[in-house]
């Protein structure tokens, strides 16, 4: 006699993903609850924190942008190396609105979202034609060279970058549009995700040729992928600036490129929970480890090796299973 | 001027071929992308440093182990790393990318930060050259680039290794049938790739001090002439590194070298837009591939 | 006689020193089926790439409909009416079989041609693999295509073509990997699709099943149309003799196993 574990839907799971049948307001509410945790978490508890947390909170929020931002890229088959070429692109429009031409965040910020975004997707149209690696090479590559040129041609204010931008005009408006931003674009990108719109990109990342068999001009479907995850980018390095009241070079730096995929990878590639998780753990996980310096990056390194070789299912699909599936030891002859 | 434009030009396209021509040669052979390139050339260059200063070896020796750990890195990242994502090239780039950043964060965390981080070069002097003086190490990165660009021409047509470098490079499961095993190339690509950024790392190093943004810096320039010269093309590499190469000297001898720059941008920027594969990319346009 | 639908002239393709394909040229009309025959590496595919976009041919034109389609993208050519079938099967492998068809649901095409939205293109896909032999109160529509046997994936691909209201569709070796039963059914589909007026291209190797569809035939050696006419006729041609067999004297019947 030995055993093996069983695993069992519960009972509420229906066909096929997405569909269910709900005869209980229990079932409604086991349905409900998961989806509301996000809502609840960044509108009602996260403000309940201390100054201090509030402010990690808020460059977690960030950092969740540009994941949620990477993981909408990911659908499509898109690897990006480079994050921080939507956030500093968004940092330095937003700042150079409001340094120069003194434009309030109001409209700063929204004019750098979409105009960071249209920025971005212009600058990567051309690689969109290639596959596999080249989308990576370049992303990659950019933002560190931008970073050089800025450095060189000392626009924008050079290495000093722009001080002085205006701040927002509480601690609460700032940290309530944030909140409310990672929202929009989180619940956004995943109705997305359900929609026909979803599957066709998700379709390109599966099999771009029978996508364009189909008749759809499969590079206009990238372009304005790309536009939306650069907008989103964009946002969070327009609110960036603001907050820090400073738009610089490092706004192109690593960090921006590295802990979205990290947070990623952590979390779980492949739902748009999975970054949003992976970011609410990384980035107070390494407030705390602060003094660990430059250490953080070779964890968040390491974390990524792990999590692509290792463990590719990511948290969020393990507690997932765990919710949704009952599981058991049960006897069995063995033979 | 133009003496010294011709000679800076080719020593600076030489340091460019050296470079990019690991990472290209890796990506040739097996498709893998190898993005903790830039992680493996500071990690032999502070390795040499290691054995030459700490444990007091011999300059040539401490040379030599260098090699020889390089090589074995990028036979373990294969065997422990690659092998188990092989064929998800984008889990490939996430992966070598997450060790490489590891790598040269743990350096940047232990410290290894200072001028006194540097190599000695090879042979002290300089050689004088239509009246401009070149140094000997310079020189020697001229000839060693122009050695192994010859060397790898007839490795890869000539031998019965190279030949089968290039027959897997077509289609692995072809030359499965052929009785040539691809994941015993696979790993003997990356360590091969490896030790020529160990290569690139011992006798670019001495013009300078080690540091950890040599690693990033070593990573973006090949990068840059792979996108330039086109993915897995050795002639690309050529082509692009004496491109890239002599325009940068150019824009630093007759506008300013904060400029250099620019120069890899611009590059890149054409390239993408006038022939995203490259100028002799392998890598054929969406449509055209059926 | 009604114009011809689709008109390819003097199409030719060469990579490197080999042509696949080689001044090439017929006429489709509506309502028609066209079998496409020959040996392998005759060039029967790449003729079929190049129509659909994504080949450019170094020489020659497709014009459909009096519109020059030549070297256009192959979403384009799928825009204008023109479907496909691969002969190496290309499903989305991630996704249960009835979504296979939502992109060609969600296509410009589909959406211009039904007046802005299907109410419900989940619904409209289960009536279209209904169509193309899916049990539709079976679970086999919505296992997911990694799952599939190969003949439903075969008709799957052929769903696909269907959704997207095509007026021409090109089987390539649609019947290849399909066991006998499965072919006898699919055979009047594409009868019935005939008689809705799409014109039909099929490259086939299965020859007694492709004969009794279509009495209209061009064979292909080497790139080069070598005959063209009934069955019969192109049976009896020498040249499309030596090209299958290398000899002369052998039955239809051998030819046609």
């Amino acid at each position: 006699m030995g055993r093996r574990k069983e695993r069992i839907d519960r009972g509420v799971k229906v066909r096929s993903d997405g569909i269910y049948a709900l005869n209980s307001y229990r079932e409604v509410l086991y349905l409900a609850v998961p989806r509301l945790i996000p809502v609840v978490g960044l509108l009602v508890i996260c403000p309940l924190f201390s100054d201090y947390w509030k402010e990690v909170i808020v460059s977690t929020a960030v950092y969740a942008l540009l994941a949620v931002s990477w993981e909408l890229l990911y659908m499509g088959g898109l690897i990006s190396l480079g994050q921080s070429l939507f956030y500093g692109v968004g940092a330095y429009m937003a700042g150079a609105l409001n340094a120069y031409l003194g434009l309030p965040p109001v409209l700063s910020i929204p004019i750098a979202t979409v105009g960071g975004g249209l920025l971005c997707a212009l600058m990567l149209l051309p690689v969109l034609r290639l596959r596999g690696i080249y989308f990576a090479m370049v992303t990659l590559v950019l933002p560190l060279l931008l970073a050089r040129f800025v450095e060189a041609t000392r626009i924008l204010g050079g290495t000093e970058g722009l001080t002085g931008i205006d701040s927002f005009s509480s601690q609460w408006v700032a940290f309530y549009l944030v909140m409310v931003a990672l929202l929009v674009a989180f619940y956004g990108f995943r109705r997305l995700e359900g929609s026909d719109y979803g599957l066709v990109i998700k379709g390109i990342n599966d099999n771009d040729r029978a996508i364009m068999s189909s008749g759809i001009n499969i590079h206009w479907y990238k372009t304005q992928i790309l536009f939306l995850a650069g907008a989103v980018g964009a946002f969070a390095g327009a609110y960036g600036a603001h907050y820090d009241m400073f738009a610089g070079i490092p706004g192109f730096a690593l960090d921006y490129s590295i802990l979205p995929i990290a947070a990623a990878a952590v979390g779980g590639m492949g739902s748009f929970a999975g970054p949003l998780l992976g970011a609410f753990i990384l980035v107070p996980l390494s407030e705390i480890l602060r003094a660990l310096g430059a250490l953080r990056i070779v964890f968040y390194g390491l974390f990524l090796v792990f999590a692509v070789v290792g463990l590719p299912e990511g948290l969020f699909h393990f507690v997932r299973r765990k919710y949704e599936q009952i599981e058991r030891w049960v006897e069995v002859d063995k033979k | 001027m133009f003496a010294a434009i011709l000679i800076y030009g080719f020593i600076n396209s030489s340091i460019l071929a050296l470079v990019a021509m690991g990472f290209n040669l890796t990506f040739g052979i097996s498709g893998v992308a190898n993005f903790a390139y830039g992680a493996i050339y500071i990690f032999a260059g502070f390795l040499v440093w290691i054995f030459l200063n700490t444990l007091g070896v011999n300059y040539f020796l401490s040379i030599i182990l260098a090699f020889i750990s390089s090589y074995l890195l990028g036979y373990l990242m294969y065997r422990f790393i690659i092998l188990r994502v092989r064929g998800l090239p984008l889990s490939e780039v996430m992966a070598t990318f997450g060790l490489g950043l590891a790598i040269m964060e743990l350096f940047r965390y232990l410290d290894f930060v200072g001028v006194k981080y540097s190599l000695p070069v090879f042979i002290d002097g300089s050689v004088s050259i239509g009246g401009h003086f070149i140094d000997y190490q310079r020189l020697l990165i001229g000839v060693v680039a122009v050695a192994l660009t010859v060397i790898f021409y007839f490795f890869t047509h000539y031998t019965k290794m190279g030949l089968a470098f290039r027959a897997i490079a077509q289609d692995d499961e072809t030359a499965l049938t052929l009785g040539i095993d691809p994941d015993r190339i696979g790993a003997f690509s990356l360590a091969l790739g490896s030790s020529l950024a160990a290569l690139a790392a011992v006798i670019i190093l001495p013009l300078g001090t080690i540091s950890v943004e040599n690693g990033y810096e070593v990573l973006i320039n090949a990068l840059a002439v792979c996108i330039v010269g086109g993915l897995g093309s050795t002639v690309g590499v050529i082509v692009a590194s004496i491109l890239v190469g002599y325009s940068q000297t150019l824009t630093a001898n007759y506008i300013e070298p904060h400029w250099m720059i620019l120069v890899s941008l611009a590059a890149i920027a054409v390239v993408l837009v006038v022939k995203p594969s490259g100028i002799f990319g392998k890598q054929k346009e969406l449509e055209e591939r059926v | 006689m009604s114009a011809a639908l689709l008109t390819v002239t003097g199409v030719s393709k060469h990579f490197g020193g080999v042509v696949a394909v080689d001044g090439v040229s017929f006429e489709l009309k509506a309502g028609e089926i066209i079998g496409i025959i020959g040996p392998n590496g005759s060039g029967k595919t790449t003729l079929v790439n190049i129509i659909t976009g994504f080949i450019r041919p170094d020489r020659g034109k497709v014009v459909f409909k009096g519109e020059d389609i030549t070297g256009k993208p192959p979403y384009h050519i799928t825009d204008v009416g023109i479907a496909r079938t691969f002969q190496m099967i290309r499903p989305l492998y991630q996704l249960p079989a009835y979504k296979n068809l939502i992109p060609s649901l969600f296509s410009p095409r589909v959406r211009r041609l039904v007046g802005g939205k299907y109410g419900d293109r989940d619904a409209v896909a289960m009536d279209i693999l209904e169509e193309v032999g899916f049990e539709r109160d079976s679970s086999v529509p919505y296992k997911s295509a990694r799952n599939l046997p190969h003949g439903y994936l075969k008709r799957l691909e052929l769903g696909r073509c269907i959704a997207l209201r095509p007026e021409v569709i090109i089987l390539d070796e649609l019947f290849s990997g399909m066991s006998i039963a499965e072919v006898t059914s699919t055979v009047p589909i594409i009868e019935k699709l005939r008689d809705e007026d799409i014109a039909i291209i099929m490259i086939e190797h299965r020859l007694r099943e492709l004969f009794q569809i279509t009495d209209h035939v061009l064979v292909f050696n080497f790139g080069r149309k070598i005959a063209e006419g009934t069955p019969e006729a192109v049976m009896n041609d020498p040249e499309v003799r030596e090209a299958y067999l290398g000899s002369e004297d052998v039955g239809e019947e051998e030819i046609a196993c």
